[in-house]
Formats: C-alpha cells, structure tokens, sequence
C-alpha cells in the first residue's frame, strides 16, 4: 500500500485499481460463461468440467434433449405459471394492507403495526410451519407457492413509506368527487406509484424463480414440482428423469451428462439473464429505499 | 341529608362517566364502520400474519410434548423437557453449533470486509461508465439461483474440474483433491462460493452511503494535503460508519443462521460431519427423521437465542458508535 501511495502521480493506483475490477468483472462473468459454453457441447465432450472458452465440439443436442423432456418442460411451465401469479398476488395483496397502514386515521394502527413488527423479531420456524402448511392441505398443493408468500414485512415497509410520499391533496381531492378508499388507492395511488410496484414486482419474481427450496420441502407430485427443484435433484442428488437416461443411453456417456446440466441449467437462468437490465435497474431502487427505511 | 346529597352527586357522576364512556365507544364504533373500506385493507393482512406467523411461534409448544403429526395438537402427551435433554447430549448437536458457528464466523471475521473494500475501490475508479458497468456486472450472480451456483461450484471443484487443473497448473497441488467429498473443505467451499456471488451485491449498501458524502469534504480534505489513502479512511469509512455499524450488528446477530440454500445445495453424504449446520440439523432431525417434537426443542432455544443475540448487538452497537436498529 505504501509503494503505491508514493507512485499515485503517475497512476500505478489507477492502473492496478482498473485491473481489479477487471478481476472482478471476469471471476463474475465465467461460471455463467462456462454455463453457456458447456451446454453447447457435444454430450461427449462435456463430461468434465476443465476449464475452456468456447464449445469443444458445437452441438445442439443438448438443448434438444432439454426441450423434447416433458417432465422438465413441465417444470418450466410450473416455475412460470408460479413466478406470474405468486408475483401477482403478492404485489396486490402487500399493496393493499400497506395502503391501509399507511393511514394514520385508522383505528388500531398502532396495535397492527405492533402485530406486524412482532413478526420480523420471532418466527415459529421451519417445524412448525411445516405442520401448519400440512395441516392447511398445503402440503403438495400448488397453492403452498402462493399463500405463504403473499406477504412478507419488508415488502409492506417499502410499499407503506413510499404511499406516505404522495401528497394528501390528490388523494383528497378524488375523496371529494367521491370516491372511495379502494376508488382513491387503484385510481390515484397505484397509478402513480408504478416505479415501487417494478421494484417488489421484480423482488418478488425473481424469489418465485429461484426458489428451489419450497419445492423439496412440501411438493412430492412430479407434476407441480417447479424447475429449480427439478435442477436440484438432477445437480445435487444425480437423479435424473426418463428422458435423460435414455439420451445418456444413447450418446454412450459414461458420467452424468454434463452437457445436458448445463443445457438444463441455462434454459433455467434464461429468463433472469435476459430481464437481468431491468432487473438490475429496479431492485437497486429496492434495496436504496429499504437501505434508506431500515 | 348530606348522605343523599353526596349519594346523589356520586350517582350523577357515575352515569355521566357512563354516558362519556359510552358516547365515546360508540363514537369508535361509528369512526370503525365509517372506515370499513380501509380496516378491510388491513385486517386480511393481520389474519395472514396470525395463520402464518403466530399459529407457528404458538405451536412451538410442541417442544414440551411427544407430538405426533397424526393426533390434534393437544391431545399429544406433554413431556416437560425431556427432548430438551436429549438434544443437550447429543453429541451431533454439538457438532452443528460447531459447523454453524464455524462457517458463520468465517463469512463474518473472513467476508463481511470485503463488500466494504470493494466500494471504496469501485469509488476510486474515475470513469463513470466503467464504474458503473463494473458495478453492474458483479451483482449478476446474486440473482443467479443456488442451484445453478452450487451447480456449477460442485463441478468445479470435483474431479478434473477447473480448481483442480487452476491450482495444479499453479503449481499449488500436485494431484487431483476431491474438494467436495473432503469434510475439512466445507467451510472454505461455503465461504468461497458465498464471496463469490454476494460480494457486489453487499456493496450496493456502501457504494449508496458513499455517495451520499457531501463532495466538499473530500475538496476540503484535499486542500489540507490529504492524500487518497488518508482521505478514505478518514473521509469515507467515517462517513459510512453508520451503514458498516448495523450491518456489522445484523451479521453478529444472524451468527446461529446460514446461508441453507447454499449448505444444502453443497453438502452431500460425505462432507456431512462439517456441512451439518443448525438449521440443517434441524432439518434433518425434522423432517427427515421424523423427530418433530425435538427439533422444534432445538429451534425453540434457538429463536430464543437468536433474539436475545440482536438485542445484545444492538445495545452494543449504541454503547459504542451511538447507531442502532432499533
């Protein structure tokens, strides 16, 4: 550190700071490089994982395997029919109880808010919420995706100090034409609240994506079982799906087929690489307003 | 005389305070109903928190009792603190505070600077656009999912993979290691891989704090002679103390937790003995075995002690620097 304070004129800091970053950009880039690269292999080249920088022999097949395997495609279906209406209904529904807490009028806000704050410093855990899902018929229900993620505090908090932000007067003067508190809330305050509504949106839709977890805990129907728990199984636990053993069977492989992890991986990162831009843009805002609340 | 006066007077006093109480009950009442659009809003909200929030902190309860998921709660025996007992003497209990403590003390002595020195380094770069696409890029994998992650670091670090060839080429080991199969790597697999895709994301809290310091301390600074490194220390950690206190204050206190989607992901059966953390644990004894009354006996002290933890952090971290959560 020494040595380059007394070089900092000619710019050996900038150099090597520049050369950091550059570091940091690559070691970030290539596991999902090496994805991509990998699932263009042929199935044969691909049982290894050496290191390398563009497809050893280009092919298709791969991809071919992903997209001919129903169960798997099942999964994509499910992850998206979750990511859609999880997101949905976890935007309106925090949405709504945040706009009435927002109100200081309202009878009870204290005792409500206290209800909610509870919530953040303790939790039951994952046993007894277990049983209550089980007890709820959640348990390798569709619905075990939705309900309990309908709301979470940290959401509601964005959500409530941002509709504090909108200014009285143009929710009184609509209360004045007459419209009521839902009238004033789906006319007036969503509306102009569509930035915050990108943000928890997308914080949502990419926790119903990713999420692998909900999936090994409460699913067992092959049917409703989501991608990421899918991409679990065949990862972590080796197990693989008809489809694949038969194209294993067929491309002679001896190890697991890489090529069609990685195929099945990237058809699973896809969409999150390519909404990634708005991704990026809005979850910042996010996280500032939380960093900001908190 | 006097005594009906008097019996009069308290007779008159009651009513009215009746008559005060009871207008004012029914002007709440009336306020209440007037308001029913919006305690519709909220109270779906609180029936949601009391289904999925407080039916689940009233059923540790369980913890005293021998419960079985097929009987209603309450006719399961209550067996006082037998299942406490247990799990104080069983020696693999012992070992997932070891692992949990260990791993969580790593990514907390170990990681928790690296975010920081990242922002002061992605500050120091000039170029906007570069920065800002540096930026960009390094909180890609955080919304990469674990799977895939763990996917990817299982094949990199098993047989042939690129850490083995990386370090043999390095000259660093001269034959293959099976990283994910050695037990004593674990912790340095979860700290790598956690570094490894939260490093940029952790930053976005510094690199807003940082932003937010007022320029002129900097002119200021400079026109006294400071040079970059004394006007980072001085100028910009002093700045973001406040950030680097309550995150410092929810990392201690989250010490019992880990990361279980990345553990689970990453552990298999022979790198159990260092994978095995709390949360696993409890999963394990849970879920798998079955064991519902003694895990929830484990996560009991465990939420106890997890709470008990913030509130000491938090009064530390006012004692000390004045800032706190809450």
């Amino acid at each position: 550190m020494a040595k380059r304070r007394r070089f900092r004129r000619i710019g050996v800091f900038e150099v090597c700071n520049a050369l950091l970053m550059l570091a940091v950009c690559f070691i970030t880039l290539y596991p999902m490089w090496f994805v991509f690269i990998n699932s263009f292999n042929a199935p044969q080249q691909a049982l290894l994982g050496t290191v390398n920088w563009f497809p050893k022999a280009f092919s298709l097949a791969s991809y071919s395997v992903v997209f001919n395997d129903k169960t798997l495609m099942n999964g994509f279906y499910i992850t998206t029919m979750r990511t859609v209406i999880g997101t949905a209904v976890h935007v309106l529904f925090t949405a709504i109880v945040a706009y009435g807490l927002s109100k200081t009028n309202l009878i009870g806000r204290k005792i409500y808010l206290k209800i909610a704050l509870i919530t953040m410093l303790f939790s039951g855990g994952l046993i007894p919420t277990f049983i209550l899902m089980t007890k709820l018929g959640l348990y390798d229900n569709f619905l075990v995706f939705i309900i309990p993620a309908m709301y979470t505090f940290f959401n509601m908090v964005i959500f409530m100090s941002f509709f504090r932000t909108i200014p009285d007067s143009l929710e009184e003067s609509a209360k004045v034409d007459g419209a009521s508190d839902y009238g004033v809330l789906f006319r007036i305050v969503l509306p102009n609240s569509m930035a915050v509504i990108a943000t928890i949106s997308l914080f949502s839709a990419v926790y119903h994506w990713n999420d692998y977890y909900q999936g090994v805990l409460y699913i067992r129907s092959q049917d409703i079982l989501p991608m990421q728990t899918m991409l679990y199984k065949i990862i972590a636990e080796n197990s693989m799906s008809f489809m694949q053993q038969q194209a294993m069977a067929q491309f002679g492989a001896r190890l697991p087929g890489n090529s069609i992890k990685f195929a099945s991986m990237m058809v699973a990162t896809l969409p999150i690489l390519v909404f990634y831009p708005f991704i990026q843009r809005y979850l910042v805002k996010g996280v500032m307003i939380g960093a900001i609340k908190g | 005389m006097m005594a009906f006066f008097s019996h009069a007077r308290f007779y008159t006093m009651i009513r009215k305070g009746a008559e005060e109480m009871f207008q004012h009950k029914t002007g709440h009442i009336k306020s209440f109903t007037r308001q029913w659009q919006l305690q519709s809003m909220v109270i779906p909200g609180i029936v949601w928190m009391l289904i999925f929030c407080y039916i689940p902190m009233f059923w540790l309860i369980i913890a005293f009792m021998d419960y079985s998921i097929a009987k209603p709660m309450l006719q399961s025996p209550f067996v006082g603190l037998k299942h406490f007992e247990d799990f104080m003497t069983d020696d693999r209990f012992w070992r997932s505070i070891r692992n949990t403590l260990g791993m969580s003390s790593i990514k907390l002595i170990l990681g928790f600077p690296i975010p920081i020195f990242f922002a002061l380094m992605l500050n120091e770069i000039r170029n906007i656009r570069f920065k800002r696409t540096v930026q960009t890029i390094s909180y890609l994998p955080h919304f990469i999912a674990w799977t895939i992650f763990g996917g990817i670091m299982l094949n990199w670090l098993g047989e042939g993979g690129v850490i083995n060839q990386l370090m043999m080429a390095l000259g660093l080991q001269d034959r293959e290691i099976l990283f994910n199969s050695d037990p004593k790597y674990f912790w340095w697999i979860t700290y790598f891989s956690d570094t490894l895709k939260e490093t940029g994301w952790s930053a976005i809290i510094y690199i807003a704090a940082i932003a937010g310091i007022d320029p002129g301390l900097y002119e200021a600074a400079e026109l006294d002679g400071a040079n970059r490194w004394q006007r980072m220390w001085h100028i910009t950690i002093q700045s973001i103390r406040p950030t680097i206190a309550i995150l410092f204050i929810l990392a201690v206190s989250g010490i019992l937790g880990s990361n279980f989607e990345q553990i689970f992901m990453l552990k298999n059966n022979m790198n159990l003995r260092m994978a095995e953390s709390l949360d696993l644990y409890i999963y394990n004894m849970g879920l798998v075995s079955g064991r519902h009354s003694f895990s929830t006996a484990v996560l009991f002290v465990r939420s106890i002690v997890a709470l008990g933890l913030l509130f000491l952090a938090n009064y530390t971290s006012k004692k000390l620097t004045g800032d706190s959560i809450f």
